[in-house]
């Protein structure tokens, strides 16, 4: 470890690497402590009470065991779901891999409102498996109760953020090297015991790192609390919301935005440390893909796609059934994706499908482009320092994931005022917003894969002759090349899907596709919803081939990803 | 190959950068939520006819608008708000974010939407919060349809209602406003009790307008939903005629406008302090007034006209019912109890 941070502080310059320092400063710390300051210190004078009341109040008290309890169930129930799908993806080679691979990461880019119509048609009280229970079991009342449960909470958590753990294991894995497991295999490790004392030590890194991004998301989870839990639940993010935009009682809601970042700064200062002590320094190799040859192999592989298959693919299925049927004769029909180019009120709030797929193709892009250059200088800064100086400005990149999108979005009202940085009613916050969000993903998924770049490597391209920039171009990128991409899908992937944030930016008329979805759920009809959810297909399928396309970029060759 | 295609995109996302900065600065800017519609061709005219070109703002709802709006009232986000309604009113008012305007027009609007005698802000439009119902799902079953709010928790309909959080929703805030307006806060039977019979009865809260119409209520849903009663607009039934696949021979829905039933949203603009371009957004004010725009407005945003003589379309006059007495509360009311209201309701129904 020693080795490769001398060796990395010699190829990119100093002042570089600050830029991401800079970029949180002015859009995270500036406007965070602008609204902070203003809900703490109205008239001048400090106001605690939002503490006080947190503190004395039980049902602050059971707002933040919901918020933790349901964070954790989440994220341990889709890192072990994760797991056994990332040793087939990076191990074998199959049909429709990498297809299958995309096709998990669209639940990310669907807002909740579509996701819970997809799940009430499937076991809502009357939806597909109840009623098919009820005639098979002769049943007179609906036999699944999920609605507004904790039950529904978890599994559309699980549904959304599975792909997070599946990507970054399977890129990670992918890149260690098998010998260390195939000497295990020798010495007659197998099973189980391969395992605990091989695949989980070296994924150790990985689990830690998407498993912060998982309980981190589920622990400000917000719409999918909303929509699908209802009223009875509540995570500290959706108290934040209704304090700020309803109640307007802003020092309360301070309060609970400096609690929820210290709650998550708190995990992450402990996640750092656990990240610190890496077990095993390991060769960074590229290897071949195995073809299924065994019928164990072939098992492993059925039982994998039933499982997401029923996990995923039924309700996004459902939604995509919905999309193509008429609602008057229930057969197939594209009239819902026909009438979404017609203007029939001609109306202002009409958004033509390719200016919204437009927007927020180029929203998705700018992102992607800020949070991989931005995480990237991040990514060197923290990995050449000091283990100190990792140790505490390592979590500062993942605090805009851990605060309120609520409490931001007023903060940019406020602070992002004036010139030069008379910014808060223009199109670019939305991309810069994203940004916050996306960047740490880009972090995490470059940090092990940069940590881990063999020294000798780019030291030897140097005593060779080679300028530092062709250092990293030639031999740095194409080494963390495959992290960077998983890093930059989950960049594209926030902006294309994200809408709570951007709900707390004043816009001007650059509607994006949940937007557009946004607006067609507003207003009664069948045809209304008919369109939604063509919409959202479209959301779908737009991100998909982008998955596709991003992946493309990665390596030279095929088939390898 | 790669390297080619990493340069394209690179210049691809220089080129995008560039054009979302561009931007033209002789504008109106208008603050409103996210439902504010027009027709094109009349906001166009509008901008033809004044030489003003009209940027529009959007900030989330009504509330996210207004506190937005308090927080940046020394350097204001925009020129006019319009979309603040009647159970918001007063937080902008105390806030003193409006400079008063008296628009010529006023006398052409029916007196009981002139609430402000300080002409702070001006009413635009208005909307009934009004029980909707799955028509063909009563008649099938024979049942009827119910009158008042107090036949909500007779047994009959068990499980068929669909209400929205107050705390979030602008349509659930109104219901319980209406509920308070019907049942009192004092006496043998409060609202509360009401509430407590409507939980016995299996009522559904939803968060929003969206999932309580699309995912629990039957009828646009084609079958996802299943209950027969939701909380929406009295606008609601011509609206699914509108937006229906094939115009259907009559509406799926109808509302119930039964006196006490209902309550009523009026939404108002008002002239933001601290704009530099107040000529220009009185004529804007004027502008909402006007024939045209009331007349625009039903099909736009499913709101109806504040002014005397406006015409409706026919889709309206056909199946949008008015009620005739809806529950009215006075801002102050309204203003001085909501969080209260919503607290207590909490209590009852999370119980």
């Amino acid at each position: 470890m020693g080795r490769s941070r001398v060796a990395l502080k010699f190829n990119l310059g100093r002042g570089v690497l600050l830029a991401p320092l800079i970029f949180l400063t002015i859009f995270y710390f500036y406007p965070l402590v602008s609204i902070l300051s203003v809900s703490l210190f109205p008239a001048g004078r400090i106001d605690l009470s939002g503490f006080s009341e947190i503190a004395t109040s039980a049902y602050y008290h059971r707002i933040v065991w919901f918020t933790i309890r349901q964070a954790i169930i989440s994220t341990v129930l889709t890192i072990l779901l994760a797991l056994p799908c990332a040793y087939l993806f990076a191990r074998y080679r199959f049909p429709g891999r990498s297809i299958l691979l995309a096709l998990t990461t669209l639940p990310f880019v669907l807002p909740p409102v579509v996701v819970a119509i997809a799940f009430t048609s499937l076991i809502g009280r009357g939806g597909l498996l109840n009623r098919l229970l009820m005639s098979q079991l002769g049943l007179s009342s609906p036999p699944l109760q999920f609605e507004q449960t904790f039950a529904i909470i978890i599994i559309v958590h699980v549904f959304y953020n599975f792909s997070i753990a599946l990507r970054m294991m399977t890129g990670f894995w992918m890149n260690q090297s098998r010998r260390i497991e195939e000497a295990a295999r020798v010495m007659g490790a197998h099973g189980w015991r391969l395992w605990w004392t091989i695949y989980l030590p070296i994924l150790r890194p990985v689990i830690a790192a998407s498993g912060i991004l998982v309980f981190i998301f589920t622990f400000t989870s917000f719409g999918v609390i909303l929509i699908l839990g209802g009223v009875r639940f509540a995570t500290i993010e959706v108290e934040i919301y209704r304090q700020t935009t309803s109640i307007f009682n802003l020092p309360l809601a301070a309060a609970l935005s400096l609690l929820q970042i210290a709650i998550m700064t708190a995990m992450m200062l402990a996640y750092t440390r656990l990240q610190r002590n890496l077990p095993l320094e390991l060769q960074a190799t590229r290897h071949t893909l195995q073809n299924l040859s065994t019928r164990r192999a072939y098992t492993l592989i059925i039982l994998l796609v039933s499982l997401i298959a029923i996990m995923i693919f039924t309700p996004l299925l459902a939604l995509v059934v919905r999309s193509f049927m008429s609602s008057t004769s229930g057969t197939f029909s594209l009239r819902f994706y026909k009438m979404l180019t017609v203007n029939t009120r001609s109306s202002i709030l009409f958004v033509p499908p390719v200016d919204a797929i437009i927007n927020s193709v180029k929203f998705a892009f700018i992102t992607t482009l800020l949070a991989s250059v931005l995480g990237m200088m991040a990514a060197y800064l923290l990995a050449r320092r000091g283990v100190f100086f990792a140790r505490w400005i390592d979590p500062l990149f993942m605090l805009p994931l851990a605060t309120s999108a609520v409490t931001l979005g007023f903060g940019f009202i406020i602070a992002l005022d004036e010139p030069p940085l008379n910014l808060r009613t223009s199109p670019m916050l939305i991309p810069i917003a994203h940004t916050l969000v996306a960047l740490p993903f880009v972090v995490r998924s470059l940090l092990p894969a940069l940590r881990r770049i063999p020294p000798n490597i780019p030291e030897a391209a140097r005593m060779l002759g080679a300028s530092p920039v062709s250092v990293w171009w030639l031999v740095e990128l194409p080494l963390m090349l495959r992290s960077l991409v998983v890093g930059a899908v989950f960049a594209f992937t926030i902006s294309m899907g994200e809408f709570g944030a951007s709900l707390f930016i004043a816009r001007p008329e650059t509607p994006t596709l949940p937007v557009a979805i946004f607006r067609l759920f507003s207003r009664p009809g069948a045809e209304s919803a008919g369109q939604a959810l063509a919409l959202s297909v479209i959301l779908m399928g737009v991100s998909f081939v982008s998955f596709l396309v991003i992946e493309r970029l990665r390596t030279p060759g095929t088939g390898e990803f | 190959m790669r390297k080619f295609l990493l340069i394209l995109l690179l210049s691809l996302l220089l080129v995008s950068a560039a054009s979302v900065f561009a931007q033209d600065n002789t504008t109106l800017t208008v603050v409103t939520h996210d439902s504010f519609a027009v027709s094109e061709e009349i906001l166009s005219q509008f901008e033809a006819e004044t030489g003003i070109t009209v940027r529009i703002l959007r900030s989330g709802d009504a509330g996210t608008m207004v506190n937005q709006s308090i927080l940046s009232k020394s350097n204001p986000l925009g020129d006019v708000m319009y979309g603040i309604d009647n159970t918001f009113l007063s937080r902008a008012l105390d806030a003193e974010l409006f400079i008063p305007y008296e628009s010529p027009l006023l006398n052409t609007v029916r007196e009981e939407f002139l609430i402000d005698d300080a002409h702070r802000v001006t009413p635009v439009d208005f909307g009934d919060v009004c029980l909707n119902y799955d028509v063909a799902f009563f008649t099938e079953n024979n049942l009827p349809v119910p009158q008042t709010l107090r036949d909500l928790t007779d047994p009959i309909y068990k499980g068929m209602l669909v209400v929205e959080n107050p705390a979030n929703s602008s349509p659930g805030l109104a219901f319980l406003l209406a509920t308070i307006a019907e049942f009192g806060e004092a006496g043998d039977y409060t609202y509360l009790d009401f509430w407590a019979d409507l939980v016995e009865n299996d009522v559904f809260v939803s968060d929003d307008w969206s999932d309580a119409y699309f995912a629990q209520f039957t009828v646009p849903s084609g079958g996802v939903g299943s209950r027969p009663l939701v909380v929406s607009y009295a606008s609601s039934p011509p609206a699914e005629v509108l937006f229906a696949e094939e115009t259907p021979d009559t509406a799926p829905t109808a509302s119930i406008v039964a006196d006490g039933t209902c309550f009523r949203q009026v939404e108002f603009v008002g002239i933001l302090d601290g704009t530099e371009h107040v000529e220009a957004a009185q004529q804007f004010v004027d502008f909402m007034l006007s024939r045209e725009f009331q007349e625009d407005m039903p099909l736009q945003m499913f709101v109806f006209p504040v002014i005397e003589d406006a015409a409706l379309p026919d889709v309206f006059e056909e199946y949008a019912l008015i009620p005739e007495n809806p529950s009215l509360l006075t801002i102050e009311q309204i203003d001085e109890n909501r969080e209260a209201w919503i607290m207590a309701w909490a209590e009852v129904v999370l119980r």
